[in-house]
């Protein structure tokens, strides 16, 4: 059992949550995930890793509520236990020797894009920070960016903070004005990195997307975590979940990440019945 | 001395019907009651050159328990092949007895021979169903080993060293014990329950088992010798990562490794209605491959509701690999068997779910390098099969975690492990065993490789 130390609500449907694994939080690194599960009958949840903190023994993990299993972890109270917490999984984000960089997250996925920008920042990297949310209700870890940050960029897809627009309208802008990057690593939804990759395409910029395709073991066993990069199969949980952005089969990622879209969609109406019972 | 039971025939196996069975998940073979025990056990010789010892992987004491059992000493036979076996009542369901100890009776000369398989399950089922003492408790010897991976080659390995008196700890990956008798063996062939308490058994031993411990990333086998002070480390990581074949369309929605499939109904349980694990239920269903492994996928499928579960093989029902009785199972649920052909693309939709398997007939050519007749394509017999879910069961090759995250164990082609007869690896003190080294084989090879490995670390640690 898996002590959550401490949990907070980023947003309506966003949570954090610091998990009492010493091990791991001794190992973990950017870009690497745990699989966990809420309870005895729960879901095997991949979560990327947001952060450790090695003298308390804790890992911070964020995550939206979906489907079913995260609804019912959304429901486990700070002192409560997680039934297994199993890490770090897959391969470290690729940092040693980059020395200018842009880290472009959306929504949920600055929660992993943040790790990384401090992993840059903390090595002397240049960093610059683009992140997008729907819109200003959404936005998470705004204070923790700026501070791992050279230069900062929020987006909001209707306005209401920051700068209206997507992610790629300040990319594409710096990449048109002549910056140039030794790398874009991207973490975000399918079609958001997808859009990245085809904004650096034509400068060359190496580009780096992050990707959380549907998952079981994490440890190569199950294949469902199949990617296409440069028309071959590779498995993001041990290959990845890094990949090459200019070579992803992002369209293949995007069908194959609505295989269960139905059955998360009746879990959801489940559990919202079942809470709606225990409050009349 | 009971009376010598003549029958050339051995006892059948109580089982389920077919077409009731192939609705649930529960166990297809009943098992034999003590009557029935009893009497096929007195269909035994007890011969003096044992076959049946020399056609076991671990060697079980056969005639031994089998004469037990003949005069209703049950417990007793139970201590005989504990001796020797880590899981007994794994191994009475899950062994390819035809090809082993069966496969070298006496008996089976002239009619068939002892239903040996039979009789080791129920004197193990006898065993958990009578018996509460825990084993006595090793007297221990003050020395740890590691083991990595909960499947039958670590707990073998682990049973054997804790009953010498080690200080043994599993570390398994995944939330459950078992390995591949939890994720990939169904139910209806090896009740959970069953391992449950077969790692129970070797937990009563002294034997600590470490879930979500996936060793390579959290700890390091150079962490678990010099920080933990394990004095030896046993690999038995298996043969995990599916193969696919190269075709159009794998990536589609409703494509599954065999694996995925097993592992969402098995150890997932996403056929339990409240199961937070979702499987696709597909009406319509080609596994493709001809092993025990695509047996177990396309009898989960039928129970799962699909409506046509085809095994499409690219051989004749001859090279089969899979056990004979799983082919007559699979063949009773209405499984149906698509032989001489091999898929060649998996037909799709605009939105990429499967519409259908393209396939191609093949013929028999010249023996290949396996002894087995090569299949060759039949030129312009190309045909679409009408499925909208295809699950590949094409084999496995080893877990490749070990290999990324340990410097200096080496590894074949495949990523086998290299290791000697012993199960010595190329790092001191680190043996491996199973899957990992031979690539996917069968629970009692593996087992086997893990008595051996046990025996040679005791040695390894003795000397030292």
């Amino acid at each position: 059992m898996y002590e959550i130390v401490k949990k907070e609500a980023l947003n309506p449907t966003v949570m954090r949550m610091e998990i009492r694994a010493p091990l791991i939080a001794k190992k973990a690194l950017a870009g690497q995930f745990v699989i966990l599960r809420a309870d005895e009958r729960g879901e095997r949840i991949p979560l990327t890793v947001a952060g450790c903190d090695v003298q308390a023994g804790t890992v911070t993990v964020i995550f939206q509520i979906v489907g079913g299993a995260t609804m019912t972890l959304a429901t486990l109270p700070q002192g409560g236990h997680l039934a297994d917490f199993v890490g770090p999984l897959g391969t470290p984000t690729h940092i040693e020797g980059l020395k200018k960089v842009a880290v472009v997250g959306g929504g949920v996925g600055c929660a992993i894009a943040l790790p990384v920008a401090r992993a840059l920042h903390a090595q002397g990297s240049e960093v610059t920070s683009i992140v997008g949310f729907r819109n200003q209700d959404l936005v998470i870890l705004e204070k923790e960016f700026r501070e791992v940050s050279d230069r900062f960029f929020m987006m909001t897809d209707d306005g209401s903070y920051g700068e209206k627009g997507n992610v790629c309208v300040p990319l594409s802008r710096l990449l048109e004005s002549g910056e140039t990057f030794d790398e874009v690593i991207t973490i975000g939804p399918l079609i958001m990195m997808k859009f990245v990759a085809a904004a650096t395409k034509p400068y060359g910029i190496h580009t780096v997307a992050s990707m959380n395709p549907i998952m079981i073991d994490g440890t190569g066993m199950c294949g469902c975590c199949r990617v296409t990069v440069g028309g071959e199969m590779k498995f993001a949980c041990v290959d990845g979940p890094d990949f090459d952005a200019h070579l992803i089969d992002f369209d293949e990622a995007m069908k194959r990440s609505r295989t269960y879209v139905e059955f998360e969609a009746k879990a959801r109406e489940k559990h919202c019945n079942l809470f709606k019972k225990e409050v009349s | 001395m009971p009376k010598f039971n003549m029958d050339p025939k051995k006892h059948p196996m109580p089982s389920q019907e077919p077409l009731v069975r192939n609705k649930n998940f529960r166990e297809v073979a009943l098992g034999y009651d003590a009557q029935t025990a009893v009497d096929e056990a007195k269909r035994c010789l007890n011969c003096k050159n044992r076959p049946c010892v020399a056609g076991c992987p671990v060697a079980v004491d056969i005639p031994a328990f089998i004469a037990l059992v003949a005069e209703e000493k049950f417990e007793e036979a139970y201590e005989v092949i504990a001796r020797t076996s880590s899981l007994p009542a794994v191994c009475g369901r899950v062994c390819p007895q035809e090809t082993q100890c069966e496969g070298k009776c006496t008996r089976g000369i002239k009619g068939e021979p002892v239903g040996i398989g039979r009789l080791e399950r129920f004197v193990a089922d006898w065993h958990m169903a009578h018996s509460a003492a825990a084993p006595a408790r090793p007297q221990p010897n003050g020395h740890k080993v590691a083991v990595v991976g909960s499947g039958p080659a670590g707990l073998t390995c682990a049973g054997d060293l804790a009953r010498l008196g080690y200080d043994v700890t599993v570390f398994e990956a995944l939330h459950l014990a078992g390995g591949v008798l939890v994720y990939g063996i169904p139910e209806f062939r090896l009740p959970k329950e069953i391992v449950r308490k077969e790692v129970d058994g070797l937990k009563a031993l002294g034997v600590k088992i470490e879930t979500d411990s996936v060793i390579g990333r959290v700890l390091t086998i150079e962490e678990l010798q010099s920080e933990y002070g394990f004095e030896a480390v046993f690999l038995g990581t298996g043969a995990g990562l599916p193969r696919f074949m190269g075709i159009k369309g794998e990536g589609a929605k409703g494509v599954f490794s065999a694996n995925e499939y097993l592992t969402r109904t098995n150890l997932m349980k996403a056929y339990e209605p409240d199961s937070e694990t979702p499987i696709l239920h597909a009406k319509k269903i080609a596994v493709v491959g001809g092993g025990n492994v695509a047996m177990d996928a396309a009898r989960c499928a039928k129970r799962l509701g699909a409506e046509t579960v085809y095994i499409v093989y690219r051989r004749s029902e001859a090279e089969l690999p899979a056990r004979r009785e799983e082919v007559e199972h699979a063949k009773e649920e209405e499984i149906i068997f698509r032989l001489l052909t091999n898929p060649v693309e998996i037909l799709t939709d605009a939105d990429d779910n499967v519409v259908g398997l393209k396939c191609i007939r093949m013929e028999l050519g010249e023996p290949d390098a396996s002894g087995r007749r090569r299949p060759v394509e039949v030129p312009g017999s190309e045909f679409d099969m009408d499925v909208d879910c295809v699950i590949m069961a094409l084999g496995t090759s080893p877990n490749p975690l070990l290999k990324q995250t340990t410097k200096g164990l080496e590894t074949q082609r495949r990523g086998e492990i290299v290791a000697d007869e012993n199960g010595k690896t190329s790092l001191e003190g680190v043996y491996a065993g199973g899957d990992a080294v031979t690539g996917a084989a069968t629970v009692i090879l593996a087992m086997g490789a893990g008595k051996t490995a046990a025996k040679a670390i005791d040695e390894y640690i003795r000397n030292k």
